[in-house]
């Protein structure tokens, strides 16, 4: 078994999840309660990656973080060094990549608060910060665990972005899904097999969590 | 709907509490997603670290992958202190990703003219160098009843073999090579609807060698390959049918490892990396 593309896979769902917690709890929160006419598009963008080809986004993202690109010139401005190719630009990618997987459940749990709860905190005089972690987040949090958890599982499985802006170096960009590849491209199919079986168990314990937790009467997952 | 109205009722506890506690909440929730962001850092910086300043980085073609693998052991056992990464793919790809700053120390080509055009582009660090001359084979699987060794490139055309894998030619040398074969011996058109195309020339190996296609024009560094010797039969295909094969390298002005790199050249183009690359079916460029 590949230890390094496992111990590599890890780091970058871990801090892909990390990421989308970050980022995508106050877009999913914008998305839960704006009223913008316009709000369907900023949905539809963050669902795209969902039907989106992976070599799709692998390719706008190649290009876009490229050399060539402005992006990608004031990233070797700033840091000395490109991102393709390189962790970072996994990581880049990644967040995109997964990003539906955690905002839709992100958006469809805090949906469910009562939005009076919400709204008898801030007459109590709590600011929408406080009342966020206070009122929200801990009402919201099945949800939010779901999303968290599917974002790492499906980080943990990309395979066509990774290949596309990746170039499988080891132990930087080599992945399980691409150490896979590799492996039976090695004829080497009983490590090939290992990895694959550890992948497959995997993916199903996450999906039977996440099924159980919906058992219990969590709506998060498609349940938009 | 009523599990949802009850999951609601729960927090009004934690509405009245007492504003210090409050404030003790916010603020060690703050700076707990701090901690975390800092920790995603730390792993950030532990990323650079993965590759230790030794190690040296190739990007291989994959009629290499298994005589490479045998070199790389062999220099490790030699320089115990040297860590080599081997990366396998078509040298069309990689290529195209030196264009966008691709961070290998070291290029094996299967067609001489990648490196040619990189060092004319400025990012060779060294000389081109030639370290072999390829050749290509019809392969077969052993079960397959097709008597390819007898029947040379005809074997192609027997009813049974109804998929017939080379390498994408659009960017793998050993898929032009290949394709320049099947023309110069005039069955390209009675096959061209049977061939699929492999990513490079390892990939296009896996799909005969797995019975997922019938036949394969292959690599002969492949076919000689322990992995694959004993599971197939092959016929090598006359070097005059398509253009010479030189298979060349460079090291990238961009590699953070020269002597590393050099060092590792030097072996591969020295006395025992001829050899292997000889046992590999490699011919050999005048010394």
């Amino acid at each position: 078994m590949d230890w390094r593309a496992i111990e590599l896979s890890l780091r970058l769902s871990t801090l892909t999840t990390l990421l989308l917690v970050i980022l995508g709890l106050p877009l999913a929160s914008w998305l839960a309660f704006s009223r913008w006419r316009w709000r369907f598009f900023v949905e539809a963008v963050v669902a795209l990656p969902i039907i989106l080809p992976p070599t799709v986004l692998g390719f706008y993202v190649l290009i876009a973080i490229g050399p060539h690109s402005p992006i990608g010139q004031a990233y070797v401005a700033i840091t000395g060094r490109g991102l393709p190719f390189s962790f970072q630009g996994l990581l880049v990618a990644s967040v995109l990549y997964s990003l539906p997987f955690a905002v839709q459940p992100f958006t469809a749990a805090i949906s469910t608060v009562d939005k009076r709860l919400i709204e008898a905190s801030w007459c109590l005089g709590r600011g929408w910060l406080a009342t966020f972690f206070r009122v929200t987040l801990p009402l919201a949090w099945p949800g939010v665990l779901t999303g968290v958890v599917l974002s790492f599982a499906h980080t943990l499985g990309e395979f066509g972005v990774v290949l596309m802006i990746g170039g499988n170096l080891s132990g930087v960009t080599r992945t399980i899904s691409i150490s896979i590849y590799d492996q039976v491209q090695a004829l080497d199919y009983g490590a090939a097999n290992q990895t694959a079986l550890a992948l497959l168990l995997f993916s199903f314990l996450v999906l039977a969590i996440t099924y159980g937790l919906q058992r219990r009467g969590i709506a998060v997952w498609p349940a938009h | 709907m009523n599990r949802i109205y009850l999951n609601c009722q729960k927090p009004q506890f934690g509405i009245n509490v007492v504003n210090i506690r409050n404030r003790f909440v916010i603020i060690s929730t703050s700076l707990s997603f701090a901690g975390v962001i800092l920790a995603g850092f730390g792993a950030f910086a532990a990323g650079e670290d993965a590759t230790p300043p030794a190690a040296l980085t190739i990007a291989a073609a994959a009629d290499l992958r298994f005589a490479l693998d045998d070199l790389v052991k062999d220099f490790e056992e030699l320089y115990p202190a040297a860590k080599i990464n081997v990366t396998y793919g078509s040298s069309g790809n990689f290529f195209a990703q030196f264009q966008n700053g691709a961070p290998f120390d070291l290029f094996f080509s299967a067609d001489i003219e990648y490196p040619r055009k990189l060092a004319e582009s400025g990012l060779g660090a060294d000389n081109v160098f030639l370290y072999a001359i390829g050749c290509i084979v019809v392969w077969v699987p052993k079960d397959s009843p097709v008597a390819v060794d007898k029947l040379g490139i005809k074997a192609l055309l027997e009813p049974s073999i109804h998929k017939i894998a080379v390498a994408n030619p659009e960017h793998a040398p050993y898929g032009r090579a290949a394709v320049a074969a099947l023309k110069a011996l005039n069955i390209y058109d009675q096959v061209a609807s049977r061939l699929v195309y492999g990513e490079n020339i390892a990939q296009t190996a896996q799909f005969v060698q797995s019975g997922a296609a019938d036949a394969g024009i292959l690599a002969l560094s492949l076919a000689v390959a322990p992995q694959m010797r004993d599971a197939g039969r092959f016929w090598q295909v006359p070097l005059d049918a398509y253009p010479r094969m030189e298979q060349g390298g460079i090291i990238l002005k961009s590699s953070k490892n020269l002597e590393t790199a050099r060092a590792f050249r030097d072996f591969v183009l020295g006395d025992h990396g001829r050899e292997v690359l000889k046992n590999y079916g490699f011919y050999l460029p005048e010394k």
